[in-house]
């Protein structure tokens, strides 16, 4: 079946989430859409399954368009798709996941799960699946739930299959199962919409692939595109947010953290990671989201656990401090997800602005708050660090995005620091505040204080970074010199390889080898020569 | 000394090394444990507190099975009390021991052995508490007595079953109750026909189950909080109605009207067994279809298969196309008339009239029995008996002067759920998505 998408535009708030998004899917053919996380990949196959309404645009199966009320519209149109977190009971059978909302029954609705079943074992074994279908689903591997779903989705005929992040959740062996399966259901004449941001596979699957990025198509490659030519249309070349900063000064002060480790369950999201950041140097921690580093990030706060290895402040080891012990320790935090947990959105801005002091002097006098004193800080403060508000006393929810950050900076920064970790400092703002949050940080940095940023956007990273360490699967691939950033040496195409996971060397003869058209106008966009 | 060669099969200790624990898990002594304190405390505060009383070995306990006009009856029988519940502590303890060996062995304990502690528990509680007594224990009725006082309980908790699988929190079971009890005995008594106060019924509660739908699904109103306040609505509700119009007028508004007891030919003539179960009322037998139904319908058909879905995985119900929010607000509703059919039980079901709080916290206990049924039909069934057992016990034994307080007795429903809750009778799972609205 061919699928064609005109003009898909979805909205969320003020987030444009897919913007005019065009997508042609031939039939028998897998497309890759490839983007970073939040380019609004999932947003628009949610747009083809009939999970979401689109604002804008059209769907069109075989040329004929379609409208989807819901996910039941898309399935009897022949659309299927396997979500990057799966949509299957825990507690159910694999015969029952599959029967579930197109159940064979009897008489008084009882169920026929003998024919449910039949079905499972049918489908498994045309794919070679080995799949059992009264297998509980919470007793299986994750690699063999994905099969369940792609097993419901063909037990419903589905000629379009999506597959949502597919290979975010396998082992490399899984995956190359997933990677075979792929190609026996195109031999069949499925159509495979792949969304993804892992290079390799688009490469070594995909027919075509069409490049996302912040929500709309910037374009279209072919699997015999390099690496590094599909890195730099993904990761783009748009505005550089050039900020002006002196070389680092470093001082003596610093952040050390050895072979920390912090497991989930028992796989480790953050592996024996050692680095150390020296006062007045800025280390960006760059990598694709859900790469460890959230947790890295909460567990020098102290609001994830480490369980193995050294994180040092001035030569002091902070874990086993409790978080208030580390923040009086001189640490500023500026939290990944600000409306849950920089500030307390119903709380007013003056009370968000003294969340860590409120309980010492000048703001707390014995039992009962000095709400002058807190009055007076909100207005320094927010003049200080340019908050535009109307009134400080009106809750922190009222404030732009913006706006709201740069409160959870003013606080963060209004004490003494010995160490500031920022994580996506930027996310979702406007160039302007963009500009100040950066330039506050930089000051931070210039008054010696060692700095953290955590960030997954390049452009940031480049802008601010003295040093960068580039996160794959809880590792660090490697830690390179910002200050040797040039055409031959670092740049955006090698970082981007190293986010995919290939190891520095590699990135950088891969990046030099192949220099492409499309980087040459990357490194040209970027105002640097090329070699 | 040589080693016998073992085939190892799964399930089969290769050594007896208790180490292997560590390769096949953590055996649990739950089961024995259980078995031993009821052993133990049959030991000590029954053999215990009989054998230094003065002429202990003389005394006798009469049992009674008659119970209405049968056929074929038993007639009353002593046995000597002190010897009964030796026995009887014996076969306990032996039980314990037992079950102790099948789960060291990683064998599972078999249904029938909780049924012989429970019964050689129970029995040997009721030969020392009728000891050297002159009145009889009157077993069929103690039993009977027993089922009655289930009845209401079993409704709510499958209402509960019905609601809660789809991911409602029904706390409102005790307004519904209340509410089928007062619909039951108004339009029973107005129209003088009780059947019909059996259709009035299910819709008063179902009308309590569709505003907790309504709250709770179209506005996210917290359940519990909506739950205790419509709880609050009918206990206003029926108690204004009841000074205001049933008291002053109770011939028209209150009278009572009984359901007719039916008898089971054949069944009912079964001894013991056969009056408490087969010589009822309608709304029993409605219980026991429900019952079964319920058990079918939930594990077997399709609604069973979607209302799980629903109250397990929402999304993942709602990318195969079922409608979460419809499917939850006709199970409430669904819930609601089941737990207002029971509610009937207290004024046409038992032949009262209608009178102010009478479901007296019974949805409580039914929610109480749902959680120690681990959301099964069967199970909540069971729980609900054990519960009502424990009650009519009470009763039974302050009538004849029991040694021990029935208050104490009547404690017993909720010291077994609190033991329950905190994980005792085994891993207590409640539907994942249970109390969560779905939004897209």
């Amino acid at each position: 079946m061919k699928l064609e998408l005109q003009g898909i535009t979805k909205v969320f708030g003020p987030l444009v989430a897919n913007d005019h998004i065009d997508l042609v899917v031939e039939p028998g053919e897998i497309h890759a859409l490839l983007g970073e996380n939040g380019a609004g990949k999932s947003t628009l196959m949610n747009v083809l399954y009939g999970l979401y309404d689109p604002d804008d645009g059209q769907i069109l199966l075989d040329d004929k368009p379609v409208t989807f009320e819901g996910p039941g519209d898309a399935v009897r149109a022949g659309i299927g798709m396997v979500h990057q977190h799966f949509m299957l009971v825990p507690v159910f059978t694999v015969a029952e996941s599959v029967a579930l909302g197109y159940e064979p029954a009897g008489p008084g609705g009882i169920l026929d799960l003998g024919a449910a079943r039949r079905k499972v074992e049918e489908i498994s074994e045309r794919f070679g699946f080995h799949v059992d279908p009264d297998a509980l689903i919470e007793e299986l591997p994750v690699g063999v739930q994905q099969r369940v779903e792609i097993i419901k989705a063909l037990s419903r005929d589905a000629r379009i299959l999506i597959l949502d992040e597919p290979t975010a959740v396998l082992t490399p062996q899984e995956t190359d199962e997933l990677i075979k399966i792929m190609g026996e259901l195109k031999a069949a004449g499925t159509s495979i919409v792949f969304i993804t941001h892992k290079l390799r596979e688009v490469r070594a699957i995909a027919d075509r692939i069409t490049v996302i990025r912040r929500g709309k198509v910037v374009g279209e490659a072919s699997p015999e595109s390099t690496e590094t030519e599909l890195a730099s249309l993904m990761v783009g070349r748009s505005v550089n947010l050039a900020v002006d900063k002196t070389p680092a000064e470093l001082r003596d002060n610093e952040l050390v953290v050895s072979d920390l480790t912090v497991l989930s369950g028992s796989t480790p999201v953050v592996d024996r990671v050692s680095f150390s950041v020296q006062g007045g140097e800025i280390l960006a921690i760059a990598g694709v989201q859900g790469n460890g580093q959230t947790e890295l990030a909460e567990v020098i706060l102290g609001i994830d656990e480490a369980a193995a290895g050294s994180v040092t402040l001035d030569g002091k080891e902070l874990l086993g401090m409790s978080v208030r012990e580390r923040l009086r320790a001189g640490i500023g935090f500026v939290p990944e997800d600000r409306s849950t947990d920089g500030v307390v959105s119903s709380f007013s801005i003056a009370e968000n602005l003294i969340l860590d002091l409120y309980d010492t002097e000048p703001f707390a006098r014995g039992v009962s708050m000095n709400l002058g004193k807190v009055a007076e800080n909100a207005e320094f403060r927010t003049q200080e660090f340019d908050v535009r508000l109307t009134d400080i006393q009106d809750p922190i929810s009222t404030l732009s995005g913006g706006n709201a950050q740069k409160v959870v900076l003013a606080r963060e920064m209004s004490r003494p620091l010995r160490l500031l970790v920022a994580s996506q400092p930027t996310r979702g703002l406007d160039v302007g505040s963009i500009e100040f949050v950066h330039k506050r940080i930089v000051a931070e940095r210039d008054n010696g204080t060692p700095v953290v940023i955590v960030s997954t956007e390049l452009d940031e990273v480049l802008a601010l970074a003295d040093r960068v360490a580039v996160m794959y699967r809880g590792r660090i691939v490697g830690i390179v010199d910002a200050r040797e950033a040039g055409p031959a040496g670092i740049n955006r195409d090698v970082l981007g390889l190293m986010m995919a996971g290939v190891p520095l060397e590699d990135a950088v003869q891969q990046a030099a080898g192949h220099q492409s058209t499309l980087a040459s106008a990357d490194a040209a966009a970027d105002g640097k020569d090329l070699t | 000394m040589s080693t016998p060669i073992v085939p190892v099969t799964a399930g089969t200790p290769v050594d007896d090394v208790p180490a292997s624990g560590a390769v096949l898990g953590k055996i649990s002594y739950r089961i024995p444990i259980t078995y031993a304190v009821l052993a133990g405390a049959a030991l000590l505060g029954l053999v215990g507190t009989m054998i230094g009383r003065e002429g202990a070995w003389s005394q006798t306990t009469e049992f009674q099975s008659r119970y209405g006009d049968q056929w074929f009856t038993i007639p009353n029988f002593s046995v000597p009390s002190l010897l009964t519940v030796i026995l009887l502590t014996v076969a306990l303890l032996a039980a314990a021991v037992y079950g102790y060996l099948l789960t060291s062995g990683r064998k599972a304990v078999p249904v029938w052995l909780h049924i012989v502690v429970g019964v050689a528990f129970v029995l040997a509680f009721l030969t020392w508490a009728g000891a050297g007594k002159s009145a009889v224990i009157p077993v069929t009725s103690l039993l009977a007595g027993a089922l009655a006082l289930s009845v209401p309980l079993i409704f709510g908790a499958m209402s509960g079953i019905v609601c809660e699988r789809s991911g409602i929190i029904n706390i409102a079971i005790e307004g519904q109750l209340l509410f089928g009890a007062f619909a039951a005995a108004v339009v029973a008594s107005l129209a003088t026909a009780p059947y019909l106060g059996l259709v009035a019924a299910p819709i008063a509660g179902a009308l309590i189950g569709a505003l907790l739908a309504w709250f709770a699904v179209s506005y996210h109103v917290n359940q519990i909080i909506i739950g205790v306040v419509l709880n609050t609505l009918v206990l206003g509700l029926t108690s204004f109605f009841f000074s205001t119009l049933l008291a002053d007028n109770s011939a028209t508004w209150n009278a009572r009207q009984p359901l007719g007891v039916i008898e089971i030919p054949l069944l009912s003539q079964i001894p013991i067994v056969g009056p408490v179960l087969f010589r009822q009322t309608i709304l029993v037998y409605l219980m026991y279809a429900t019952v079964i139904l319920l058990q079918i319908m939930l594990f077997r058909s399709r609604w069973g298969l979607r209302t799980r879905a629903v109250g397990e995985h929402p999304k993942a119900a709602d990318t195969v196309g079922i409608h979460v929010n419809k499917r939850r607000v006709w199970n409430t509703i669904l819930g609601g008339a089941i737990a207002g059919l029971g509610g009937a039980f207290f004024t046409i079901g038992s032949g009262l009239a209608f009178g102010r709080e009478m479901s007296a916290g019974n949805g409580f206990i039914a929610l109480a029995a749902m959680i120690l049924g681990k959301w099964n039909p069967t199970g909540a069934l069971v729980a609900a008996l054990l519960f009502g057992f424990s009650k009519n016990l009470g009763n039974v034994l302050s009538t004849i002067g029991s040694p021990m307080p029935s208050q104490i007795l009547l404690m017993l429903p909720y010291v077994i759920t609190i033991f329950a809750v905190a994980g005792l009778v085994g891993r207590v799972r409640a539907p994942a998505a249970e109390g969560i609205p779905y939004t897209k």
